[in-house]
């Protein structure tokens, strides 16, 4: 028996009789997204905070502002999204119409993952909702108490005959997989990735893969590192490490080691305290599976920092490992928690190298006094996004994409991205039924003066406003 | 090649962010028998532009475009970064099981999938431009020999077997009398009472395609043409009538000059008849009404739209080329290529000091502090700050 059977045709009829197509239905929907978050804020909190010991900071940074600006945005500019884009003409083609139109795909799927909860399922809803398509959302059963509210409280603001949540695990979301959508979303770890890609390679379903890796974080002779240990520390530490966007390992050199790790220390002090197990600041992990795989992790190498774990409390002190091998557990996969292991590296060169040599990770980061060190890893390596010196703020620009390469993901997302992703853009030319007499020269039988005709009224102008 | 300035929100508004085109790596290329030359090297034109090393597979079928491009092509570029692979499906699915960057494959919706499958493999991004059966409809609202000019020349460009030539026709049978007569009008015009001796058609590629050609000639009836030799792989210029939508002429991608006409009562049930099917990557109606044209493309999808014309916007390098559904994913052409076959990677480079102003962001947090970041984090686009 499919449980999915019914919702699914349910979904596709509803959009083949256009219901999901006015913008004003469009916006009616992300009006109605914008307040599912404004009515149950304190909801969402708590259920962050119970999910994963989110603050109330954390929750409305990256959880709910950020969404709720998504939601905005869409609003303000649905309309321009959704207008047919007009382009240059050939001389050929001057007296005739020519655009690209934006259509929804159909029946959208988003597979969503459980570190943040709340964006990482309504953002790429936004973008599937703004398209006009017709959505099936599928929520994390890791994260428990949003999975909760988005299936019970989310479907109420928004068309139900268009939209529709999913449960379950790994198995009920191997049955949803085997039916056809025209469009697939999915966040999560690049070996899941890769199931999903092949389930969508049966039906010719175009996806996105919002995917993780190992992102490197550069640390150059030539720092401040009390900035550096700021910037670096907010941005690992924030949700407990949980981040797919997280500097995951330091490259540094022996002498800036020396200088960051009291830097580390001294900043996650004034962070969380003494005592950061009782800081209302900072996150737990999500699960046991992934409290005893990350304490596991706190085996290798020798502890700088941190190191404490309690398993009562799914809590992992912010740590920070030293003497690190390549080949150690840490420097293999990718961490998902409060540890950040320092490589050590003699300059930029051998960064350079040791980063190449590994999977294009999602998120790349070098930090330097100097801009031509910068703009040199930049150059010579290749991930999803770049930062110099600061962590992951570069996704939270709307006008910048989001999303990985190679083994990180593939396609992107955010702002008018996700409008974009979730559109297909048909090319369209509309020609006058008369004048037939300028068809002539294309007709046979074949000249070589109709063929030279031809060729140069078919060449690129490239600036409509020129007079023929 | 140029960075792509983004814009800043008031947390980045000192930083510089920006969009930078990065080549993938190592792309293959794989292409189809029907336009050997166009599908290998417009795809290639957009690989080397992004900075890719490229494995050109050329279809074996083409045999003579094969060989040279195997043998006069490489000789042309640098040998370290572009490779011509031979083969047939064997070889091609050795080829498939390494890992690649990028792999852009034209071809038919069957292949499609084992490509996009044993990219998956990989977390390999595909382009895939496949086809489908392009329906064409034709409004009793028309001029009839206008409306044959132009499909036909779509039609028996190629003998046919162009992805985006209108596959079939929708029309009433009103309008069916009145363009039989003018589309056999049009045929003698553009080849000639012995169209077989015209040097503007062309042949079949292979045998087998022609056999398969040669059996849709017995579905529904001949209205126009129907002759066929296997000596020289020629189909002469067809057009079936009275066909059943069961019929073989119907329910593949037909590729070969056959034109079959499905009798509908109108643009609602034309459009029924089309929604009911896969997408395809190409979508035509006639009509003197421009409502009836803008309601064909508004009711229905495909990669692309022709209102009153055949394919005549593959011209037009500002329009992408690409599919739906099954008839393909992603685009090309012009510019779309080089974005095709580039990562577009987000960049923010942010000043190494100046760290007074993050101290808003880092624990201990208070509430006047979420406000601020809150409208901090809203505060993007043109607007002043």
């Amino acid at each position: 028996m499919d449980p999915f059977e019914d919702t699914l045709r349910r979904l596709r009829e509803t959009f083949q009789v256009g219901h999901t197509r006015s913008a004003e239905f469009r916006a009616a929907q992300l009006r109605g997204l914008g307040r599912f978050l404004q009515d149950n804020k304190q909801l969402l909190h708590d259920a962050l905070a119970q999910d994963l010991h989110k603050s109330a900071f954390e929750s409305e940074l990256s959880e709910v502002a950020i969404s709720q600006g998504e939601v905005n945005l869409a609003l303000r500019n649905l309309r321009a999204w959704m207008k047919d884009e007009h382009v240059p003409k050939s001389l050929a083609t001057q007296l005739d119409s020519a655009f690209i139109r934006k259509e929804p795909f159909g029946l959208v799927l988003i597979i969503a993952p459980w570190n943040y909860p709340l964006n990482l399922t309504l953002v790429p809803l936004v973008g599937a909702l703004a398209a006009g398509n017709c959505v099936v959302l599928k929520p994390s059963e890791i994260s428990k108490s949003i999975e909760k509210i988005l299936a019970e409280e989310l479907p109420r603001y928004l068309d139900q005959s268009c939209f529709a949540v999913v449960l379950g695990g790994p198995q009920e979301t191997g049955q949803l997989l085997e039916h056809r959508f025209d469009y697939i979303f999915f966040t999560g770890s690049p070996r899941v990735g890769k199931i999903v890609m092949t389930a969508a390679a049966k039906h010719l379903t175009p996806v996105t893969l919002e995917l993780g890796g190992k992102n490197p974080c550069y640390v150059d002779d030539n720092c401040d590192p009390q900035i550096v240990a700021n910037r670096v520390a907010w941005f690992r530490y924030f949700n407990a490490g949980q981040t797919c966007v997280a500097p995951d390992y330091l490259l540094c050199s022996p002498e800036m080691q020396e200088r960051l790790l009291p830097a580390l220390q001294s900043t996650i002090t004034r962070f969380y305290g003494d005592d950061p197990q009782s800081s209302p600041n900072l996150g737990r992990i999500i699960n046991q599976k992934h409290f005893q795989r990350l304490r596991a992790l706190l085996g290798c190498g020798r502890v700088a920092i941190g190191g404490q774990s309690d398993e009562h409390d799914r809590y992992i002190a912010p740590t920070v490992l030293v003497d690190v091998q390549e080949a150690e557990p840490v420097m293999q996969e990718e961490i998902f928690g409060p540890i950040l292991p320092i490589m050590n590296v003699r300059g930029v060169d051998e960064a350079i190298e040791f980063i190449n040599r590994r999977e294009k990770p999602l998120a790349l980061f070098a930090f330097s006094n100097s801009s031509q060190v910068v703009k040199r890893i930049l150059a010579q390596t290749s991930s999803g996004g770049f930062c110099g010196n600061d962590g992951f703020m570069h996704i939270t620009l709307a006008s910048l994409p989001f999303g990985g390469v190679g083994a990180s993901g593939i396609g992107r997302y955010h702002g008018k991205f996700s409008f974009d992703t979730f559109s297909h853009h048909r090319a369209c030319l509309l020609r006058s039924p008369g004048m037939e007499k300028l068809n002539a020269i294309r007709y046979p039988p074949h000249s070589p003066r109709h063929l030279r005709k031809l060729v140069v009224a078919m060449e690129a102008r490239d600036c409509s406003c020129t007079l023929l």
